[in-house]
């Protein structure tokens, strides 16, 4: 690319067309999403008359997390800060690679677009993750653990119980940008192809 | 019409069902109870019994209105009531070991209770007689609490955002105290001595010639640091009074913004000497019709300390009497003999003082003091040359009221409640202009019975410069026929009572098996910012900040420097790290415990068997004990807390090696 493409694409940025717009809406999603929790738990049990509330990040788990891992050590569940360290350190680098392909992929010339394609898996990404993660957890409970329960898999959405913890989850605001931008992008790749 | 019929049938079905089913779940108020007339009837109780037991009951898990901070009396401790549930729900440890609390055994608190108590290794009571919430602008402001402890002339500071006691400060030169009082500001807690005493406190035989000359009272003024939570004894001062027993005190404020009042009596100098044929301290002491209201011009007395003008004594820059009296820093005026009560009206302008033997209260107007030492109108001087101001050149009002008139506090329709000591019972009557005009003024207008023997009462924010009204308590000393018979020392008797209207209504009688609830002062519970937890973890309950010697997980460790074992140690349900501390006999063990907990109510306890140790750790609580292992065995330590399902499992052992 020399500089006068890059020269053209610029003037052109000046009347955006549906794609550039639509994609970089989709790429601020994407970024946004970084700061918001992707999911939510609350657990209720008759001595947490409030409930007990954990929210998931991208790159950290917060709220009451620490005391949700100090419950959930009785029955020899790891401590939910242990999750996923790999995932929690290549999250922000993966993302922003999202936002700057998204972003930018109306600029590529004809296949460009085809840059958002990764965006349109990353939430169902996610999920495979957070399923995964959650189904190691219920599953690799430690054996001397002082309260013994069978292996389980807490729901990812929706209402679940674990001896007398009622726990709600559901996704949260992050993760519906990211699905956000999952849908402008498939609109977006869709629209090319048809081009 | 057949469909209209089915719709409603299986309405009824669907109800039924839901009922069965709710019934599994909830509590069930089902029709075998008794109706509310039937257990009125069997009960026997009166339509005033009902409305009172509705007025005072606190639904579970609802909260009352009101805080009342209460002395615990000999237990040396304070006790906090709920108002109008005057639900016990918590006992502060002051003066006294308290186990629950853990305090008195970390080295934290033990280094609280032995602050300044060089008379004996440790005292282990106090008796608590005036709680004092902290003030602003003459407003109780709810962050810290007063209280001093007459038998050992100390006071102490408790900190309400985790209602533990932070500082105990003893009085070097006298032998008693009575009272607490704040300053407007809480610039100063004051402090009279009680009885006379050698000055500074020493032996000196005790003959009527040595008590005139050489017996002292003294006025403390305490300065309080609230940045620090803390009393500075270096910037505190007292002034030198004659040996009367001086007794209770009130800051002045507003228009008396300034001054003191403190009332005295045994201005005969009575010594007793029942033996030798003397007449008894209490024959002796009550001999003249008149004792002598102390008017202390206390900021005047600030400004000649920092001029240089006191004299250090043991520590204590002390205004001499002579000095006091020469630059107008102290007066007199008489008041009928043996008052009790001394109590300045919420805008500063009346001082109302309860004769005792004496069927009025005495009201004094701060206006006319001050045109009485402006016009220098005395009757005379007493033995220690200080001016007497002429008793009707100060008297605003007598108000008859009954017998044995004490304390008095204020409402908030210019009202005031004075207790009937010998009358057991509360007497309503009404201030003055401007808070009444006319024939309203001064004059008594209700008197409620109470059981029996009424010493300090206190109404909702009933000293300070906005009095609450609503509700009063009476302090009762004795309790007689109130409650069954639980052994010759019989519990106290607190009676709530509704003052919202114009006549009190007696709502509830509270037994208190903790003597001695002297004094209290109520305040809105909105206005106490406590903590539920210590809001980091690893705070010092001394400093409130975080201690250097805090641990977190997996930081626990056990290092030994000569014979010396330091250990570092977590706790959280339900284990302490590390469970296994091994040591010689000899070796000095100091351990830092830290409470990891974020979650309200997480208590762990922490005791280690024969070693009388035994500490409460609140979530985020750090503290440290200290000990020297002397006795060898294997000792085991646990939780003292119930804090799981697994807390009885939560120990360890201490082993010392012989």
């Amino acid at each position: 690319m020399t500089l006068a493409v890059v020269r053209s694409e610029l003037a052109q940025a000046r009347r955006p067309t549906g794609l550039h717009l639509r994609s970089w809406v989709a790429a601020a999603l994407l970024g946004l999403s970084l700061i918001l929790p992707y999911w939510r738990i609350t657990l209720y049990a008759p001595q947490y008359p409030g409930g007990l509330r954990a929210s998931v990040y991208l790159t950290r788990v917060t709220g009451e997390s620490s005391e949700i891992s100090i419950l959930n050590h009785y029955i020899g569940m790891k401590p939910l800060e242990v999750a996923a360290p790999l995932e929690r350190r290549l999250a922000v680098p993966i993302v922003l690679g999202g936002v700057l392909a998204v972003g930018a992929s109306p600029f590529l010339g004809r296949l460009g677009p085809l840059l958002q394609a990764p965006a349109v898996v990353f939430p169902l990404g996610v999920v495979g993750d957070l399923a995964y993660w959650l189904w190691t957890f219920g599953h690799s409970l430690d054996p001397a653990a002082p309260i013994r329960v069978d292996p389980f898999m807490p729901a990812i959405v929706g209402r679940g119980t674990v001896m007398q913890f009622s726990t709600y989850a559901m996704f949260s605001w992050g993760f519906l940008c990211a699905a956000a931008t999952a849908l402008l992008a498939l609109y977006n790749l869709v629209r090319w192809r048809r081009r | 019409m057949r469909r209209r019929w089915l719709v409603a049938g299986g309405a009824a079905l669907v109800l039924l069902v839901l009922a069965a089913a709710g019934g599994r779940f909830t509590v069930s108020t089902a029709t075998t109870a008794p109706s509310l007339e039937q257990l009125i009837k069997a009960k026997g109780l009166t339509p005033d019994q009902v409305r009172a037991a509705v007025q005072t009951y606190v639904p579970p898990g609802k909260y009352d209105d009101y805080l009342m901070f209460s002395s615990g009396g000999q237990s040396g401790q304070v006790l906090v009531f709920g108002l109008p549930s005057m639900r016990l729900l918590r006992v502060i440890g002051v003066f006294s070991p308290e186990s629950w609390q853990g305090y008195g055994f970390s080295k934290e608190t033990a280094e609280i209770l032995r602050e300044q108590a060089e008379l004996r290794d440790a005292l282990s009571w106090g008796d608590t007689h005036h709680p004092a919430i902290s003030e602003t602008n003459a407003e109780y402001d709810g962050q810290f609490l007063f209280i001093n402890d007459k038998a050992n002339a100390r006071m102490a500071v408790i900190d309400l955002r985790d209602f533990s006691t932070k500082q105990i400060v003893r009085n070097p030169n006298a032998a008693s105290n009575h009272g607490a009082v704040v300053s407007p500001n809480t610039e100063y807690v004051l402090e009279a001595t009680q009885y006379a005493a050698p000055f500074p406190f020493r032996y000196v035989p005790l003959t009527q010639e040595n008590y005139n000359q050489h017996y002292r009272g003294l006025a403390t003024f305490w300065k309080f640091d609230r940045a620090r939570g803390r009393i500075d004894p270096a910037q505190s001062f007292q002034i030198e009074l004659p040996p009367y027993w001086q007794d209770l005190a009130d800051f002045g404020k507003f228009e008396s913004d300034g001054w003191v009042y403190m009332n005295s009596f045994n201005t005969e100098r009575a010594i007793g000497g029942t033996l030798a044929k003397q007449p008894p301290v209490e024959i002796g002491a009550s001999a003249r019709d008149m004792d002598y209201l102390h008017i202390i011009h206390y900021k005047k007395a600030a400004q000649l300390i920092a001029q240089g003008r006191g004299t250090v004594v043991n520590g204590m820059k002390v205004l001499s009497l002579k000095d006091a009296v020469a630059n107008g820093v102290l007066y007199f005026a008489p008041e009928p003999k043996s008052p009790h009560g001394n109590d300045i009206a919420p805008r500063g302008d009346y001082i109302v003082v309860g004769g005792k033997l004496d069927p009025n209260v005495t009201i004094y107007s701060h206006r006319k003091i001050q045109q009485a030492i402006k016009d220098k109108a005395f009757s005379g001087t007493d033995p220690y040359g200080v001016p007497i101001l002429a008793f009707d050149r100060v008297v605003e009002a007598q108000v008859k009221i009954g017998l044995g008139p004490l304390h008095t506090q204020f409402d908030d329709k210019g009202n005031a409640y004075t207790s009937l000591f010998l009358d057991s019972a509360v007497a309503k009557w009404t201030l003055g202009a401007p808070y009444k005009k006319g024939g309203e003024a001064w004059k008594l207008v209700d008197k409620l019975p109470v059981h029996y023997n009424i010493g300090h009462l206190a109404a909702v924010t009933g000293d300070t410069a906005k009095p609450g009204g609503r509700y009063l308590v009476a302090l009762n000393k004795w309790s007689v026929d109130r409650y069954s018979n639980v052994g010759p020392l019989f519990p106290q008797n607190l009676q709530l009572i509704d003052i919202s209207g114009e006549k009190m209504v007696l709502l509830s009688d509270t037994p208190v098996g903790l003597a001695e609830p002297h004094l209290a002062q109520i305040i809105p519970l909105d206005r106490v910012k406590s903590w539920a937890v210590y809001p980091e973890v690893g705070t010092n309950p001394l400093t409130m900040k975080v201690d250097p010697n805090t641990t977190g997980a997996g930081k626990e460790r056990i290092v030994r420097k000569g014979t010396t074992v330091e250990v570092w140690m977590t706790a959280m349900r339900s284990h302490f790290t590390p469970d296994r501390i091994q040591v010689r006999r000899g070796d000095t063990v100091i351990l830092h415990i830290t409470n990891i907990e974020r979650a309200k109510d997480a208590i762990h306890g922490f005791a280690i068997d024969r070693y009388n140790i035994n500490l409460s750790l609140e979530p985020g609580k750090f503290e440290t004990v200290k000990f020297v292992a002397d006795k060898p065995g294997v000792f085991p330590f646990y939780c003292t807390e119930f804090c799981s399902a697994l807390h009885l499992e939560m120990a360890g052992y201490l082993e010392v090696a012989p």
